[in-house]
């Protein structure tokens, strides 16, 4: 790379074969976001009341548990590609933008991680202490 | 030409935000990514510190709902977060057709453009009726 010519410049540089990764990445978990938070919000409004009790009988169910557990990790895939798009677009500076983007993914893995730890651990304690 | 610092020129800038007439379609694209990265770093939080506030127990989910009747604010969130849901759900519903290639002219893309933030706020004001007419809040 870097003989001068035009090509040795370019050379190594070109497309990783990747560039689309993200794109349908994106649109998959847009279609499982569709489904699955459509899923909670009919979920929601119908329970008769949001009281602990309720809660722990209702997440304690394989049919809410497993559903709530897929949603958590579809939306969390999606947010990730979505701020990391903001984050490119608004932040210039290189360090700054890989120092967001780092934060972004802890954000996703460890906001994802508490959220399906806990529906874990509602549906295979149960009863409400 | 990324990696170049120093570039500032004299050379002409593209036109941006300040030289064109807005209309619907901008302000679908500007709504789909304010809705989309709100919900990401409002609602998602509010959802895994409710599942978590439920696993802790009863005092720490009594806490979680202790915030809700402070001046009404977790109320305001919700409707916030649910407009902001069906809002990026229509704008997606727009985006796929988008993407087959379809929707492209003008007069069909303003007709979608003006119909996603309206569907949005019927689906909102229909999904609260709902709830407050079961009185279940």
């Amino acid at each position: 790379m870097g003989s001068g010519t035009n090509i040795g410049r370019v050379r190594g540089l070109g497309s990783a074969q990747e560039g689309a990764h993200h794109w349908i990445v994106q649109r998959v978990t847009a279609v499982s976001n569709l489904l699955l938070v459509l899923w909670l919000v009919f979920s929601l409004v119908r329970l008769p009341q949001y009281g602990h009790e309720l809660m722990i009988e209702w997440l304690s169910s394989p049919l809410v548990a497993v559903p709530m557990i897929l949603m958590l990790v579809s939306i969390f895939w999606h947010l990730r590609i979505g701020l990391q798009v903001l984050i490119e677009d608004y932040v210039p500076d290189h360090g700054a933008k890989f120092g967001l983007i780092l934060l972004l993914n802890f954000f996703a893995i460890g906001g994802a991680a508490l959220g399906i730890f806990s529906v874990a651990k509602i549906a295979f304690t149960g009863v409400a202490a | 030409m990324s990696g170049v610092s120093g570039s500032a020129s004299n050379r002409p800038l593209s036109p941006h935000l300040q030289v064109y007439k807005w209309g619907p379609h901008m302000l679908v694209s500007i709504l789909h990514r304010v809705t989309g990265d709100g919900m990401a770093l409002v609602g998602v939080p509010l959802l895994v510190w409710w599942l978590y506030a439920i696993a802790a127990g009863p005092e720490s989910y009594d806490y979680f709902l202790s915030w809700f009747d402070w001046y009404y604010i977790g109320y305001i969130v919700l409707v916030g977060m649910s407009f902001a849901f069906f809002e990026h759900m229509y704008s997606g519903l727009r985006h796929f057709v988008l993407d087959a290639g379809a929707g492209y002219e003008l007069q069909t893309n303003k007709m979608w453009s003006i119909a996603v933030p309206l569907a949005a706020i019927l689906t909102t004001g229909a999904m609260w009726l709902y709830i407050v007419s079961k009185n279940i809040l």
